[in-house]
């Protein structure tokens, strides 16, 4: 009885201490791997998507509820203008969630371009979602209101040769922006004059 | 006879060589060793995790009761493991990237519950500091050195730490990398003739 009651004793305190030291040390790392992830993950995405802008996006970014998640909103200032946005949103990958990086022109409500953030995809096939830039390109210069698919669902985007399911989540997760693109439109807009400033 | 700390710190650098010589530990050895600069990050991160938790099971050892060890063990390790995954994103993300999910993996290595069970509960905190360490190092050393060979034949240089590198085609301008070698069928090929090297000296 005595050892039983030693036993989950020891075990309940251990479970205990590890948990505070780990509470504190991800309290204390936050803020930190935060600024890493922008740096690392998102950082080379926006400057593909956001190059020649006159301002650093990831300084001048804001944050927007939409639903229960808050999007960073990264901006971009071209000639004079700070018009475009960068954003970031998932899709569903063969490997597990495809970040995708997808900039637009709020003055003409076109995609300036798409990066992919990040990806669990299989080397040499998925991953080219994100090595070989001509499949992302294909994003750039559409029009928001419609939706993108691959040409094997009937729309406009060639998928990656063996790679269709990487194809169609990066699809989903583009199209996944354009909307909430338009739903925030107005709040964008009211956010973005702050920055221009 | 008890060793002294000196041959507890120097078994684990080749007597004990945790990947050659005990062939503990190759689920990380074979996988993240594609670059000198993944295999010495890999062992960092275990050879602090293996110096923090050899530290705290041989404090605790007395506590621990006898039947539930594996589990407090875990417990311990584990904590050090998602220290280390915490810090690696915070300080060095774009390795911590490269490890991916090895780092946590690091959990179930059999060399940190390998050292707990035969070393750091039977042992005073001031040898298990140097068993922790003298592994780990080891570890390290022998990532490194098959990360090295394979990176070096695989992509014709090497570099570590973005700074310091070494290209093999200035000395041999007619060698052309052979990527086989840091793809996985290569780690065990490297990995065998690591081993045959180094069964070969002997003790």
């Amino acid at each position: 009885m005595n050892e039983m009651v030693k036993m989950v004793v020891v075990l309940t305190v251990l479970s205990a201490a590890a948990g505070g030291v780990l509470a504190a040390v991800n309290k204390g790392t936050a803020s930190q791997i935060k600024d890493q992830q922008l740096r690392f993950v998102k950082g080379p995405a926006i400057e593909t998507i956001l190059a020649g802008s006159s301002i650093n996006p990831i300084e001048n970014r804001f944050e927007i509820k939409e639903g229960d998640a808050e999007k960073s909103i990264f901006v971009g200032k071209f000639d004079g203008k700070a018009n475009t946005i960068a954003f970031e949103e998932f899709g569903k990958g063969f490997g597990g969630d495809i970040g995708v990086m997808v900039g637009v022109n709020m003055d003409t409500d076109k995609l300036v371009g798409t990066a992919v953030t990040v990806h669990s995809e299989t080397p040499g096939m998925g991953a080219r979602a994100k090595d070989d830039p001509s499949f992302v390109s294909q994003f750039k210069g559409l029009p928001v209101a419609n939706p993108v698919s691959v040409t094997k669902d009937g729309g406009q985007i060639t998928a990656i040769s063996g790679a269709t399911i990487t194809s169609r989540a990066v699809c989903a997760a583009v199209d996944k922006a354009m909307q909430a693109y338009q739903k925030m439109k107005p709040e964008l807009q009211q956010e973005i004059k702050k920055v221009g400033k | 006879m008890p060793k002294t700390l000196v041959q507890e710190f120097t078994k684990g650098l080749w007597q004990e060589l945790p990947p050659f010589r005990l062939v503990l530990g190759l689920c990380p050895t074979l996988g993240v060793t594609t670059s000198m600069e993944n295999g010495l990050g890999m062992g960092i991160a275990t050879t602090f995790v293996l110096f923090g938790s050899n530290i705290l099971i041989s404090m605790l050892r007395s506590v621990i009761p006898s039947k539930v060890r594996i589990a407090c063990f875990i417990i311990i390790i584990a904590s050090f493991v998602t220290i280390v995954e915490l810090l690696m994103q915070a300080y060095t993300y774009p390795l911590y990237l490269k490890l991916g999910v090895f780092i946590p993996l690091i959990v179930v290595n059999c060399i940190l519950l390998g050292r707990a069970e035969a070393f750091a509960c039977k042992n005073n905190v001031s040898s298990s500091m140097a068993d922790g360490l003298g592994i780990g190092i080891g570890y390290t050393l022998a990532l490194g050195s098959l990360g090295a060979i394979r990176e070096l034949l695989g992509h014709g240089s090497v570099t570590v730490w973005g700074h310091l590198s070494y290209n093999l085609m200035s000395a041999f301008p007619s060698y052309h990398p052979f990527t086989f070698m840091v793809q996985a069928p290569g780690a065990f090929i490297c990995l065998g003739l690591m081993l045959c090297l180094i069964n070969a000296i002997g003790d």
